[in-house]
């Protein structure tokens, strides 16, 4: 006889939405691990945690976790997410979207946020495609590889997220695969406790639709890929750390101290309730 | 209802008379009801509406965020209201046509918040500081998909405050997204307005849920169609999506029922309480063989025209609907069973005529559109009151 044991992580996910609708060998459900995972070590109040998702297959994940959570439109969950915190600033606002999400249609939302070092927390899945929608080509889809829409090969350059992001202001960026789960559990804690606007790209497999289209049909291999392709880098120039089929630059990118948004909005509500 | 206790019923806005523009009397009128977030976009000429609020909001520890864009606004406004506090923004034509999508979200996900459109003339960049009417079917229509709305018209800087408060408690009371439709006229022209007392100042708040978190469905409506609102942080766990959702609020994409009964409530819960939403005002509308038919700047013309006619012994009357959305078609058509024609005067090449027209029915009704330049002219209205007499 088999005894049912508990998901270790369950308490943080809401079980009558399980199973997910996410397809064998993606790494969507590694990074929702790895996010429970950071909550119950850094022991966060649930109830003062909301999960922000946009359109697309990660996009789910706000249904999955078991806090407050909110689907937005397509492109909108950090816009979305700038209303919930500043409206209540006691709560720990986490994005977590895909890379078309984040970076095509949400671009100017993104750039703006971090611009402003918004006390939001954002994890990109980048799958380098529009999962949802059957594997087209997007704004990190690596030159010259397939997709639906690159049936020729891809002739556009490909965002390179962590120098985006360090770009804009960021006061924490990282970049793991989904291979790298410590690490990634690691970069979310930070994230999570750091004041101002952090950014985590977690490279995650679509044996379906990208793997399938490049040869690597499966997530065991998508995952062989990273192991092989990585490279575990501290602290190294995000400008040179564009992905390549042959290397792709790990690690933290930026860890820095500024003050946040929030920080003077305060001060500056100070102010002005002073002057009235 | 309960009234709100997050707001300070005191002296938020100075009362008593004051002389003000319209944009800031809708500034004042969203502080006195508790607005206490906006995210906005300058646009003219809505403009003086975020600048005030820019200097007000902070003073009475509110938020004011000047967001990229409008779509980015209206995705804020949404977040912050579902964070707990009223919020607002504030546009024109172009920027409202960006807030369609994430409007379509507020009905989908039943958002109390205010939008809005201190109309210019259209489309595209059209004329920015002329007055306009030309959003009125993009107010109803705008975002895709089947829903309702409600749509207020000042037609004065007094109903900008007025009309501004109701805004609010119509959004709290429906969790629905509420439309101020000013123009151009109404929001820079300046009057005197009487601001209301804080303690006669009716303010709606959201209702809470009674259930607790296990036992609570964040979309499960009372029997006025209406969910008790949870709000981000006390503990519900709750989700919210756009897509179609059950009481759960859990997405079902795959289920006719679902959807069916979604968008039914969607819609019902503001046409079974219409009667209690419309307001019309009626001026020598008893005895009216003409019936004219305008709202914001051009109900003023019109209220003109109706006056000059009847000390020509001509019994005309002014419908004007305070309601634009939901449309009052009863009034309509109660008026134009005695009417031997109505005349519609609107700033635009025809929009609120069609549903007068359908409300109506045999009774003959003259159009009098107006692009760009000043409003209708009281004469102008006039001399089509005289070709119905004829």
């Amino acid at each position: 006889m088999t005894e049912e044991l508990p998901h270790p992580y369950e308490k943080f996910l809401r079980k009558d939405r399980i199973p997910h609708i996410w397809c064998e060998g993606c790494g969507n459900g590694i990074i929702l691990n790895c996010f429970a995972r950071a909550l119950e070590e850094l022991n966060i109040d649930v109830d003062k945690v909301v999960v922000v998702s946009g359109i697309g297959c990660i996009g789910r994940v706000s249904g999955y976790t078991n806090t407050d959570s909110f689907h937005t439109t397509h492109g909108r969950p950090i816009a979305f997410a700038t209303g919930v915190k500043l409206a209540n600033p006691k709560l720990k606002v986490v994005v977590i979207s895909g890379d078309g999400d984040l970076f095509a249609i949400g671009g100017n939302h993104f750039i703006h946020a971090a611009r402003r070092n918004l006390d939001i927390q954002v994890i990109c899945a980048n799958n380098f495609i529009y999962g949802m929608t059957g594997g087209q080509y997007g704004p990190t889809t690596p030159l010259e590889t397939w997709t639906t829409t690159t049936p020729y090969g891809n002739i556009e350059q490909a965002f390179n997220l962590v120098h985006l992001a360090a770009a804009c202001g960021s006061v924490y960026v990282a970049r793991w695969t989904t291979l790298h789960t410590r690490w990634l559990t690691e970069s979310i804690k930070k994230a999570l406790q750091k004041e101002g606007f952090s950014f985590i790209e977690a490279i995650s497999q679509c044996p379906e639709l990208f793997g399938r289209y490049n040869k690597m049909e499966t997530g065991i291999k998508m995952m062989q890929w990273f192991k092989e392709a990585s490279e575990v880098q501290h602290f190294s120039d995000p400008a040179k750390a564009e992905i390549k089929p042959n290397r792709i630059v790990v690690g933290e990118f930026v860890d820095i101290e500024k003050p946040s948004y929030e920080r003077l909005l305060k001060e500056m509500k100070a102010k002005a309730a002073e002057k009235k | 209802m309960t009234t709100s206790t997050s707001v300070e019923k005191t002296s938020v806005v100075r009362s008593g008379r004051r002389f003000m523009s319209g944009d800031i009397a809708c500034a004042e009128g969203a502080l006195a009801v508790g607005c206490r977030f906006f995210a906005g976009y300058p646009i003219t000429p809505a403009t003086e509406i975020a600048e005030h609020m820019a200097r007000r909001l902070p003073e009475l520890g509110g938020v004011y965020i000047q967001m990229e864009d409008e779509i980015g606004s209206m995705a804020a406004v949404i977040g912050a209201s579902y964070a707990g506090v009223k919020s607002m923004t504030a546009t024109s034509g172009p920027g409202f046509s960006l807030m369609m999508e994430n409007i379509g979200l507020a009905a989908m996900t039943e958002t109390p918040c205010v939008i809005v459109n201190v109309m210019r003339g259209g489309p595209s960049t059209g004329q920015p500081t002329m007055p306009g009417q030309q959003d009125v079917m993009q107010a109803r229509w705008g975002s895709h998909g089947d829903y309702e709305i409600i749509a207020l018209a000042p037609s004065s800087v007094q109903e900008m405050f007025d009309l501004t408060v109701d805004a609010f408690n119509l959004a709290e009371t429906y969790r629905v997204p509420v439309f101020v439709l000013a123009d151009e006229i109404v929001g820079h022209m300046w009057e005197r307005v009487n601001i209301p007392q804080a303690d006669s100042i009716n303010i709606m708040s959201r209702k809470k849920p009674t259930l607790p978190p296990n036992k609570f469905a964040p979309f499960k409506p009372d029997a006025d169609l209406v969910p008790p609102m949870a709000v981000f942080g006390e503990g519900y766990h709750f989700h919210a999506t756009g897509l179609t959702h059950d009481e759960r609020g859990y997405p079902r994409t795959d289920s006719a029922e679902a959807q069916t009964q979604l968008v039914q409530r969607l819609c019902d819960k503001i046409r079974r309480n219409k009667e209690k939403i419309i307001r019309v005002e009626k001026t020598m509308l008893e005895d009216a063989e003409v019936a004219v038919v305008a709202y914001g700047i051009a109900a003023r013309a019109g209220l003109s025209a109706v006056r000059k006619a009847r000390a020509k012994g001509i019994k005309a009357g002014l419908l004007r609907p305070v309601t634009l959305w939901p449309f009052p078609e009863e009034h309509v058509a109660h008026m134009s069973r005695r009417a031997k024609g109505i005349v519609v005067a609107e700033m635009n090449y025809g929009q609120m005529v069609r549903e007068v027209e359908r409300a109506a029915k045999e009774t003959p009704v003259i159009f009098l559109p107006k692009l760009g330049e000043e409003p209708h002219k009281p004469d102008e209205i006039l001399e089509a009151i005289e070709e119905v007499r004829k």
